[in-house]
Formats: C-alpha cells, sequence, structure tokens
C-alpha cells in the first residue's frame, strides 16, 4: 500500500460521537409472534436512520448477514436508500463481510454511495461468522483467515490508490485497473475500519496497518474488552502512529426504559428467542441480568445505570465512537424509538459533559 | 424435559448394550412424562469438528448436535479406549458451542475392558463436562466387558446400577430444573 490510511473525521465539539447499528435482523416479535414482512422492516431500517438524525446521533451503520432471519444480505443498496433521505448523518457498513465479497465491487458501491450522501460514507470490514455465505459464494470456510486478510488488503489497495495493480490467490489480478468512481474529498477515499471480535491477534493487524478499529462487545464484565484495544494501540505505536491515528469504536447493544427493572423486562425477552433463532442457544437469563451491574458491558437499563455505565466505559476505552445495536429480536419500532429518545435526552448530554471536561472542550 | 440417550461408541456391542437398558429402563420409568430419545453412533455418519456454528452442520452430524442441544438430560455411554474417552466422544464434544452443556443435567455409563480404567470417567470426561458447564451427576456407572456378553447383561447387579443412576440422574435434574426457575423467577424480568 503506497499511501497512508484514510482516517475517519470525528465531532469535534462533543469530543465523543454516537452512532446506531442494525444487523438487519428479520426476526418475529416474541410477545405477539408476529412476523412484518420484509418489505416493512428495511421501511423501518430507513425510518430508524431518520429518526438518528433527528436525534443528532452521528452515524447510523448497516449490517451485512447471509443467514435466514436477516434482511440485510444488500446492506449497501439499504444504506444507498437512506443515503437520499437523509442529509447530515454519517453512514456506514457494519460489518461488511469483505471475506466473501469482491472488494472492487464494495469499493464501486461504497464509492457510489459517498457521492450520493455528499461524502458521509464509511465502511468497517470484518469476517462472515457463519459458513452459508461461504457456501454462497463459492469459497471455502477453511480459507476463512486467509479470505479476510487479502480482500481487506486489496480493499484498502483500492481506497489508497486510484491506479491498482495486484495479485493475489482469491480473485483475478488487477493491471492498470483504474477503480470507479472516486469519492470527492482531498484523499479520494472512504474510511474503511476493521471490525474485531474476539482475535486480539486481529486487533494487532489494524495497529500494525494504522487503520481505525470497530470493535462490537455484547455481554460480560467491560474491562475484559479493554485488552484488545491496548493491543491495537500499542502495535500502532510501534508502527509509528499516533494516537489519533488509532481511532477506536465501540458497538454494543442499547435498550433504556425509566427503570431499570423495566428496561430488563422488554428487552429480555426479544434477545433471548433472537439468540436462539440466530445463534441456536438461549442467552442465558443469569448472565443477561448481570447486565445490571454497572460494569458491565451492556447498555441496558434506567437512564443514571445507562449513563454511569457509558462513563465507565469511556474511561476504559477512550474511544471516539460510541455505536449502539437498539432493534433486536423483533422489538417494534415505537419502543425502540421510545429508548431511544430517553438516551438522547437524559444520556447524551451526561456523557458528553462528562467527556468534554475529560478533555478539556467547552 | 428432554432425555437423550447417547451411546458414543463407534465399535462393538458393550457400550451400546448398555446404554440400550438405560434407555428401556427411563422409557419404562418415565415415558409418560417425558420425551425420551436414544441415539447411537455406531449408526450415525459423522464428521470432525471444523468450528462453524452447530447449527450449520448437515445430516446426520446436525442431528446429533441438534439433539444434544435441545435436550435437558443427557446419559452418556462411553468405552474406554487407549486409557481415555473415545474420539468419537471428544469430536461430539468439539462439535457444540463452549457452553454447550449449561443447564443439562449430565450422567455416564463407562464400560472398559480393565478395572484400571475406573478412574477415567472422574479425570478425564467430568473435566471436560465441567468447562462445558453440565450440572454432573457425581456417581457414574463402570461396567467391565465381562458383566455383558455379546448383547446380553449377565450380570443382575448391571441393572440396579443402571437403575440407581437413572434415579440420581433423574432427581438431580427435577431438583435442578425447580432450583434454576427459582433463580430466574428473582431476576425480575
Amino acid at each position: 500500500m503506497e499511501q497512508t490510511p484514510i482516517l475517519p473525521t470525528f465531532n469535534t465539539k462533543n469530543g465523543i460521537e454516537f452512532g446506531i447499528y442494525t444487523l438487519g435482523d428479520h426476526l418475529p416479535n416474541p410477545q405477539t409472534g408476529e412476523l412484518i414482512p420484509a418489505s416493512q422492516r428495511i421501511e423501518e431500517i430507513i425510518e430508524l436512520a431518520k429518526f438518528a438524525e433527528e436525534l443528532e446521533f452521528d452515524i447510523f451503520q448497516v449490517g451485512e448477514s447471509h443467514q435466514k432471519h436477516f434482511v440485510s444480505q444488500a446492506h449497501l443498496i439499504i444504506l444507498a436508500a437512506i443515503a437520499r433521505e437523509t442529509r447530515n448523518i454519517k453512514l456506514s457498513s457494519a460489518v461488511t463481510t469483505i471475506s466473501v465479497l469482491d472488494p472492487v465491487r464494495v469499493f464501486e458501491d461504497a464509492a457510489t454511495i459517498d457521492l450520493l450522501s455528499n461524502g458521509r460514507m464509511e465502511i468497517i470490514a470484518g469476517r462472515a461468522s457463519r459458513i452459508g455465505s461461504f457456501e454462497l459464494y463459492g469459497y471455502d470456510h477453511r480459507d476463512y483467515e486467509e479470505l479476510f486478510e487479502e480482500k481487506l488488503e486489496l480493499l484498502l489497495t483500492i481506497n489508497q490508490n486510484e491506479v491498482v495493480n495486484w495479485s493475489g490467490k482469491f480473485r483475478p489480478a488487477l493491471n492498470d485497473a483504474e477503480i470507479l468512481p472516486r469519492p470527492e474529498n482531498k484523499e479520494r477515499g472512504i474510511p474503511i475500519w476493521r471490525g474485531v471480535g474476539n482475535s486480539p491477534a486481529s486487533a494487532v493487524k489494524a495497529g500494525k496497518w494504522g487503520i481505525p478499529l470497530f470493535q462490537a462487545h455484547l455481554a460480560g464484565a467491560a474491562q475484559t474488552y479493554q485488552h484488545r484495544i491496548r493491543h491495537y494501540k500499542e502495535a500502532g505505536y510501534e508502527a509509528g502512529f499516533t494516537d489519533e491515528e488509532l481511532p477506536v469504536g465501540t458497538g454494543g447493544i442499547l435498550h433504556l426504559a425509566e427503570t431499570t427493572e423495566e428496561a430488563f423486562r422488554t428487552a429480555y425477552p426479544h434477545f433471548n428467542a433472537g439468540f436462539q433463532l440466530t445463534n441456536g442457544q438461549d442467552f442465558p437469563k443469569r448472565g443477561f441480568a448481570q447486565g445490571k451491574s454497572p460494569k458491565s458491558v451492556t447498555l441496558i437499563g434506567s437512564p443514571e445505570l445507562v449513563t454511569e455505565k457509558m462513563i465507565y466505559q469511556y474511561e476504559l476505552y477512550k474511544q471516539q465512537r460510541f455505536t449502539v445495536e437498539v432493534d433486536f429480536g423483533g422489538l417494534p419500532l415505537e419502543e425502540v424509538k421510545r429508548s431511544l429518545t430517553l438516551f438522547a435526552e437524559e444520556v447524551m448530554p451526561k456523557v458528553i459533559q462528562h467527556i468534554q471536561a475529560d478533555k478539556g472542550l467547552h | 424435559m428432554k432425555i437423550l440417550v447417547l451411546s458414543a461408541s463407534t465399535i462393538g456391542k458393550t457400550t451400546q448394550t448398555a446404554m440400550e437398558a438405560v434407555f428401556s429402563t427411563l422409557k419404562n420409568q418415565y415415558g409418560d412424562e417425558h420425551q425420551i430419545k436414544y441415539i447411537n453412533l455406531q449408526e450415525k455418519e459423522m464428521i470432525f469438528s471444523d468450528g462453524r456454528n452447530y447449527l450449520d452442520y448437515p445430516g446426520d452430524t446436525g442431528e446429533v448436535v441438534q439433539a444434544i442441544m435441545a435436550s435437558d438430560v443427557l446419559v452418556l455411554g462411553t468405552p474406554i479406549f487407549q486409557a481415555s474417552i473415545p474420539a468419537s466422544l471428544k469430536n461430539i464434544f468439539d462439535l457444540l458451542p463452549q457452553n454447550a452443556l449449561q443447564f443439562k443435567t449430565v450422567s455416564m455409563v463407562a464400560t472398559a475392558g480393565s478395572e484400571k480404567h475406573f478412574l477415567i470417567p472422574e479425570i478425564q470426561l467430568k473435566p471436560i463436562l465441567s468447562y462445558m458447564k453440565a450440572n454432573i451427576v457425581p456417581n457414574y456407572v463402570f461396567l467391565l466387558d465381562t458383566e455383558i456378553i455379546g448383547n446380553e447383561i449377565t450380570s443382575d447387579d448391571v441393572y440396579f446400577r443402571i437403575d440407581t443412576l437413572i434415579e440420581d440422574t433423574m432427581v438431580l435434574a427435577e431438583t435442578y430444573q425447580e432450583i434454576w426457575r427459582k433463580q430466574e423467577e428473582n431476576y425480575g424480568f
């Protein structure tokens, strides 16, 4: 790669960014048994993005999945629709399963969304977690690791070079290939993050390459997720990057109600039934109940508890961006909006205030 | 409750015969109230674990792992090969997710050619079950191949030991189901 990685820009006024991500799951509401049509689910994702913009979230992200129980197979097309119905909010994938895709096509699509949205597009590149998509696209899932590294490297190369000469194992070579269209910013590319799950080695690679790190947090003690961020930063410093050149975004589940008890009561059935259908395992109630501790990474509870948790997590991670998943498991849109309104009114200002004080901003 | 009796030997009759006795005893005593299923790995074409989600395994492999995941009670029958559990049983564990046995009660029947192997379930099988979060029935049945000849259990005592194991398993499973229910009630959601 000839140029340095293209980094996202962040909201400097608040000192922190807030985002929403959806995986595009399409699951029945376990309380009523109702499964809305796919068209309505996609419409509701677009509606959620517009609502996020109204509440002054900084970014809206859509994941990709080729599994049953999802509508986000063509997640970049959904993002293109959102691009035309919003004005200011930044857009991103979360994640694009680059392992099974052609990086040329992904760049063309994402760059087009960037042009459609007046330069608001970003990509988080991740692995596919299930084998279905490997079979679907004609890959062997045993090449899981190698596929991801090769495809991500090509995507970064295309992003950082307008003319590409490249050869690899999983895609025909590119000879003096001019990959178009180009985003109309100074770098003529888009910010690309590395999505990291449970692998410290993956965080180290993100640091070595100096690309932003996006880490998803599901449940458990917030502290346990800190060590991968440390690995990322240490590897990045060693490779010569500064702290500012190593941004961190985190993703986690969020659900708010007036009281913590009500938040848990309304959220649990959706997470449990959703996990059962998409992963084949319950979300154990005991583990979920531990989310009531301020030291748990799960952002479920009253506005006071979630504020405390977010400040605690900021102190651990010092991330640039907090992204939250709010619509999992067939939760009705009205309930999602209620939860987000509480968040925007009662949590965001306090978290911003804390972080501004931490950074000496006013 | 869903009860699964699994004979994990790929060769010979000893483990299979013992587990068929376990299955028929369970069926006679608990068949009306509970769903009881028997799987003999000798009849299944299993593939090796490659780390994928258990829902993604095709064919017999998928059927076996899904039956295990759906069960509340698991009675494992294992032969002892080379002073250890057989690869066929280890593969079953490898096919499953990390905490697969959480909230499941698991009991064991081991068959062996020598008394020297009596502690193998204790020192090799139980640690795996613990790691996978099983609720383990402490005592197991240990059978020598002199007690089962071909398809026939020749020692009357074996039936008594199997009866005791089933009683222990069911009492522990039912009691823990009640304990877990009460715990969950306390969470208030």
